[in-house]
């Protein structure tokens, strides 16, 4: 990043009045995510019959679904789902990614150009159909999404690794470093590693609203989890019978993935913007 | 030139043996029972036992790898367990109507995107651009079967200006099947209710699915014109008294098409993503849907098929746009 330290990126983001309503977002769900049981006014799986469907009221904000639970509840307990899965996979893939990419650029070479052509082949699928079928195989459930998205989400994170540790390698202090005996592993994980992160951790930033639309979108298909899990793109396809009648059952779950999506964006495209100032 | 194709060439079918390779391992080798998912849990262990041996399953990993790409190569996806037609066939059936949504919807995106983008690049820092640059990243963080299923809520449940899923209402017959592309069936039988009825079902999901890549067009649009528009050409060419529409669409747009065609080019393969939600929302009978169907039903034989079908148009997409690019930039050619 071009002489910018993480100071630098702090400040222009807290300048930038769309970043800084991306961190406030972010930060916000954090905060409802962990605070969830004690905000929620109803137990998210309590189901209530003679309740059900009911519209946005004092009792019920955003309504109650088609078994009488409580959608403000149930949405909710969503934001822990959707952030942890989103964090896990982008941990999952991040350090997958980062891996691969380090030691392809440190051995160079042959196993640089067949590490790089795999990574190619696996950018060579649609990522959602690529998980759909990882997910099909692995069986529905929300481990499983993060498994499904992390196998063709580290892609992105070995290219950029890999670019920026094959400029580190050449560098004098690694030759040092291998002089005064370290090993390979050492070599690696301890001088290369911490030189190649930002830009994953950039990218990973930038990554974090689509992970969510994957995810969300694999839920409403019904790979994902399985009732009666609050999971927003679970509940938005489980509102679609009473889309007519009902329409807030769907909306409200789907208006949650798109300010969490929107977060993430927002913040994204301030970085983005800091790092190149074109996009300005 | 022509090296540069066979270069890229031979790279696309090192891709697709590559693809068919991960394939053959998400299908063959992460599920822990494979025939449990087609006969289901309660089958006796001698029909598991005649299943294993009819798939060949009880044959060394390498065997089963080398029968599956004899297989493929010869064209054969085998048969679905679902449908019991050979998967190919399928494909073939449900592929055109993924081609007519997904190309109404690039031709939306690419029209709104675009016009979205210069207009914001002309007046930067005005209302109009604040108000572009906003609608494209909303648009980008909006869930895309969200926002069919709100169109279909608005427009066809409460204001009923448009009909609601699927490509024609159930009492119209379809036109007879000649290319499959209910758009060029009906015009071929001079079908016309059926035409008009099919294209305003066409308007919402076509609209939902090109959405996204009106936002993310939109965005490298603005972007590419305004580097161009900084350009010393530009003042020149204003210096030479030329109108402003002239300066824009002729000096400018021309000049910043090539990162534009190549963000075109990412968001027509990844249509074929957003179809698979599209159908779902709107009931629309495409490869997008049939794959939801046979990979929730464990379809081994159609999740593979359906994998390497979308996998290699992504990679002829993608060659495509790289020649396009190579055409246009001649840098590129002798890299």
């Amino acid at each position: 990043m071009r002489g910018l330290t993480w100071r630098d990126v702090v400040k222009h983001l807290f300048r930038n009045p769309l970043s800084l309503v991306g961190i406030v977002i972010i930060l916000g769900l954090c905060i409802l995510a962990l605070l969830a049981p004690y905000i929620a006014p109803h137990d998210p799986y309590a189901t209530d019959p003679i309740n059900k469907l009911q519209p946005p009221s004092k009792r019920n904000p955003m309504g109650t679904d088609g078994l009488g639970r409580d959608v403000w509840s149930r949405v909710l307990y969503g934001t822990r789902i959707s952030l942890w899965i989103a964090f896990l996979i982008l941990i999952i893939s991040g350090t997958l990614g980062t891996v691969i990419g380090i030691i392809s650029a440190y051995l160079g070479g042959f196993w640089d150009n067949v590490l790089m052509r795999i990574t190619d082949i696996f950018m060579a699928f649609p990522q959602l159909i690529l998980a759909m079928a990882v997910a099909a195989a692995l069986g529905p459930s929300l481990t499983n999404v993060v498994l499904a998205i992390s196998f063709g989400a580290w892609t992105v994170f070995a290219r950029l690794a890999r670019s920026r540790a094959i400029a580190v390698v050449q560098e004098d202090f690694v030759e040092a470093a291998r002089a005064c005996g370290a090993g390979h592993f050492r070599l690696l994980f301890v001088h290369i590693l911490p030189l190649a992160l930002s830009p994953v951790i950039v990218q990973g930033t930038l990554s974090m609203g689509g992970i969510i639309l994957t995810a969300a979108g694999l839920g409403f298909l019904g790979f994902g989890a399985q009732p009666p899990s609050p999971e927003w793109g679970l509940m938005v396809s489980e509102g679609r019978n009473f889309m007519p009648h009902a329409w807030w059952v769907s909306t409200f779950p789907g208006l949650a993935i798109m300010i969490t999506v929107l977060g993430f964006n927002l913040l994204g495209d301030g970085i983005r913007d800091i790092l190149d100032p074109r996009m300005r | 030139m022509l090296g540069y194709i066979a270069r890229r060439l031979l790279w696309m079918v090192l891709v697709l043996w590559g693809v068919m390779t991960i394939t053959f391992f998400v299908a063959r080798v992460i599920p822990a029972d494979p025939v449990g998912a087609i006969l289901g849990p309660q089958a006796p262990p001698e029909a598991i036992e005649r299943e294993r041996e009819r798939l060949g399953l009880n044959r060394p990993i390498y065997v089963q790898y080398a029968r599956y790409v004899l297989d493929l190569l010869r064209g054969d996806l085998g048969v679905s367990l679902r449908t019991r037609r050979p998967v190919l066939q399928d494909i073939a059936q449900f592929f055109p109507a993924t081609v007519e949504l997904a190309l109404s919807a690039f031709l939306i995106g690419i029209v709104l995107g675009i016009s979205v983008g210069v207009v914001s690049a002309v007046y930067p820092g005005r209302v109009i651009d604040h108000a572009s640059r906003v609608f494209a990243i909303v648009g980008l963080s909006m869930p895309a079967f969200w926002l069919g299923l709100l169109l279909l809520l608005g427009f066809y449940y409460k204001l009923g200006w448009l009909p609601g899923p699927g490509q024609l209402p159930y009492w119209m017959p379809r036109p007879p099947r000649l290319t499959g592309f209910l758009f060029i069936d009906a015009l071929l039988a001079h079908d016309w209710p059926a035409l008009t009825s099919y294209l305003k079902h066409l308007i919402m999901p076509a609209f939902t699915l090109g959405w996204i890549s009106t936002a993310s067009i939109a965005r490298i649009t603005r972007a590419s014109m305004l580097e161009v528009l900084r350009e010393e050409y530009i003042k020149t060419a204003r210096m030479k008294g030329l109108k402003e529409t002239a300066v824009v669409m002729k000096h400018a747009f021309k000049n910043a098409l090539l990162p534009i065609i190549t963000v075109v080019g990412i968001r027509l393969a990844s249509l074929l993503e957003g179809a698979v939600l599209t159908e779902t929302v709107f009931a629309w009978p495409g490869l997008g849907r049939y794959a939801t169907y046979s990979f929730l039903s464990i379809d081994f034989n159609a999740v593979v098929g359906v994998a390497i079908f979308t996998a290699f148009l992504y990679a002829f997409c993608n060659l495509v746009v790289d020649l396009l690019y190579a055409y246009l930039n001649p840098k590129i050619r002798y890299v």
